[in-house]
């Protein structure tokens, strides 16, 4: 270890190649390292160990319907934007055991779950991605229960974020107020530029953990270019929306949301037409549930050997998508796909204010990538306002 | 959105909101066809002991292998041991639970969920509206308004069954009437020895002569019946905010996490089951919600 930590709030550079001394130190903290890694065509978050498993100089292409990574010469390691994985896929995994019991003459016997994984290190994540942290963070531990296990893996999550240099068509973290620069909530954040990253520590963790790379302290015009790339990033994602092609800015147009009174205006229009017309077009196959990394519904089944003897409870991630979602014994509330789409939607937009005093959504757009039939809610959105283009 | 605490509730033990406790079944009383009331007691001595709940609200009944029901309490709030659960088989926990004995084990988490404002109810009247199993949960504020009569003006039960066999607590109703409860019961399907009221729950309020500024009314049974008594009390001037209904929905965890349960920016687990006709009003008339 260095002589000293570095304090929050420090802002260093460190070569590109160091990033490697980062992860490494991650590892000998007892960390297990998580990052973003190509697989099958797509950039997601699973196990890094070496630099040389980040998509380097992979950059994604995203909009409705659409996700294809293209090579970009400048091999920057971060300008691919989100994929279909969030934090959530660790935090709150898709499948888990919460509780395991096994019978003895009759008599149950329960153990506790697995203890909980070594403590994650999570490299790459942007502005939305830690809003989403947060937004889940409502839903499972400040609130009058606690999810022991989530709270667990949480309470020791270390962020290396990453600020967002490049927008998806798809991203409007900027309408949400959400991103595209990393502000809060990180104990490292990243801004890379041509040679080398800006680090700037977010926590004594964080400090620790870069004190052990070979850093030099930032000029000041090194951090002014840092804290410039993502607002420049903003400010475009402003001017290039709502889908006005502007020849000033390279790129496609993007996608905003406009959020004025958006709470009032979904639950004064619960009986719109455009509810029906979204139904003609949506599977209700569940994919915007899966990747939205707030999303949260779940369900626990019963798994249990042959004898019936060894039970386990597992959670597993659920969809409002679903018919057996609403399922009673006395029927299915939400047997319409309208009806789906429409708890999805004011759910996400409007009653997640009052459930927890924020909007559920984030703005990182994979609902509209993912949608198999690019079911976009930005354009739904403004179908409901009356101000489709 | 929040109901504000009922007492004897919202704290979970140190073991975690999903670790469910061992009770025994001390007891199984058939009342109707389909429908029995397991007496339950907690194995913990310690636990036994300092259970508490309010009425209206749940618990989740856990048959390992099988899986968790959310079932409302049906026994006295003020007496302590053990509690009651009185079940309608209708999916493949209750089938399971319809074949175990006393002796039995069984696994519960809870309370949870709102209660019925029994307390808030004191000096003034209360009509008590339910059908079929929705008698069950209303219970628990029959036996505390009668531990506490004095407190209240007057107090009817509404109850309606599709038979005379489908009634709930036929046994106790002259006890009911004994300590000031005017009970009115009704059946949907009468059969030749029945000389009593035949026809639906919220038709019982056309004999009411309510005092509407004073009077609570608590209701539950199936979503239609509550919708019709919520008329029936609306006609009659009762308030909004005086109102009560339990509402069902899926539960999963009881706790909020799950998401199933959502009725507007509801979770019925935890803000309800037990709301108040003003808070449900924007969503209770529109379909599919």
């Amino acid at each position: 270890m260095s002589a000293t930590n570095l304090p929050v709030g420090s802002f260093v550079r460190i070569a590109k190649p160091e990033l490697q001394t980062l992860i490494d130190q991650l590892r000998a903290m007892g960390y297990r390292t998580i990052g973003p890694r190509l697989s099958q065509g797509a950039v997601i978050y699973d196990d890094v160990d070496s630099v040389e498993q980040l998509p380097r100089g992979w950059v994604d292409q995203q909009d409705g319907g659409f996700y294809r990574l293209q090579p970009q010469e400048d091999g920057a390691y971060f300008d691919y934007v989100v994929g279909p994985h969030s934090l959530k896929n660790f935090l709150f995994p898709p499948r888990e055991t919460l509780l395991q019991l096994s019978r003895e003459q009759d008599q149950w016997r329960l153990h506790a779950p697995a203890p909980p994984d070594p403590p994650l290190a999570v490299l790459g994540a942007r502005a939305c991605d830690l809003r989403a942290l947060w937004v889940q963070d409502l839903v499972f531990v400040e609130v009058e229960f606690v999810d022991p296990a989530y709270q667990a893996r949480r309470s020791n999550l270390f962020v290396a974020a990453v600020n967002c240099r490049r927008a998806a068509a798809t991203c409007f973290c900027h309408s949400m107020k959400t991103g595209p620069a990393v502000v809060s909530g990180f104990d490292l954040a990243l801004t890379e530029q041509d040679d080398h990253f800006v680090i700037e520590t977010g926590s004594e963790r964080g400090g620790e953990a870069v004190a052990a790379c070979p850093w030099t302290p930032c000029t000041i015009s090194e951090i002014e270019a840092a804290r410039r790339a993502p607002r420049e990033l903003e400010r475009a994602m402003h001017q290039r929306a709502p889908r006005e092609r502007q020849d000033l800015h390279k790129g496609p147009p993007l996608r905003s949301l406009d959020v004025t009174d958006l709470r009032e205006l979904l639950l004064n229009n619960l009986e719109h037409p455009r509810w029906e017309s979204v139904a003609q077009r949506c599977l209700a196959c569940a994919n915007c549930t899966m990747v939205c990394p707030t999303c949260f519904c779940s369900t626990v089944d019963e798994v249990t050997d042959l004898t019936g003897d060894q039970v386990r409870r597992e959670r597993s991630w659920a969809s409002c998508f679903t018919a057996e979602h609403s399922y009673m014994n006395s029927g299915t509330v939400r047997k319409s796909v309208r009806s789906r789409y429409r708890q999805w939607l004011t759910h996400k937009l409007a009653t997640w204010i009052d459930q927890f005093g924020v909007s559920g959504c984030v703005g990182c757009g994979r609902c509209i990538t993912w949608c198999p039939v690019g079911i976009d809610l930005t354009e739904e959105i403004a179908a409901l306002r009356g101000t489709m283009p | 959105m929040s109901m504000g605490a009922p007492t004897a509730t919202r704290s979970m033990d140190v073991a975690g909101p999903w670790t469910p406790r061992t009770a025994r079944i001390a007891n199984v009383k058939q009342e109707a066809p389909g429908i029995a009331t397991y007496e339950l007691v907690f194995e913990e001595e310690r636990r036994a002991a300092s259970y508490r709940f309010a009425p209206g609200q749940f618990n989740m009944l856990y048959l390992p292998g099988m899986g968790e029901a959310a079932i409302s309490i049906s026994s006295d709030p003020e007496k302590y041991g053990s509690f009651l659960h009185t079940v309608r088989v209708a999916g493949n926990v209750t089938q399971a639970l319809s074949r175990k004995s006393a002796g039995d084990q069984i696994l519960v988490r809870g309370p949870f969920g709102s209660a019925w404002p029994v307390e808030k109810c004191r000096g003034g009247d209360v009509v008590i509206a339910c059908g079929g199993v929705g008698l069950a949960p209303l219970r628990p504020a029959i036996y505390q308004i009668i531990n506490h009569r004095a407190q209240y003006g007057r107090v009817f039960l509404l109850y309606g069954a599709r038979t005379p066999n489908d009634l709930l607590y036929a046994d106790e109703y002259d006890a009911w009437r004994a300590a000031g409860i005017e009970v009115v019961i009704t059946v949907d399907l009468g059969a030749s020895e029945w000389t009593g009221h035949i026809g639906v729950v919220p038709v019982l309020f056309y004999r009411l002569r309510l005092n509407a500024p004073q009077t609570h009314v608590l209701t539950c049974g199936p979503e239609i019946m509550i919708r019709f008594v919520v008329f029936e009390a609306l006609a009659r001037k009762v308030k909004r905010e005086q109102i009560h209904l339990s509402m069902e929905r899926n539960m999963n965890c009881a706790m909020g996490f799950c998401g199933h349960c959502q009725l507007g920016p509801t979770f019925v687990c935890k803000d309800g089951p037990v709301f108040t006709y003003a808070q449900m009003e924007p969503y209770l008339h529109l379909e599919d919600l």
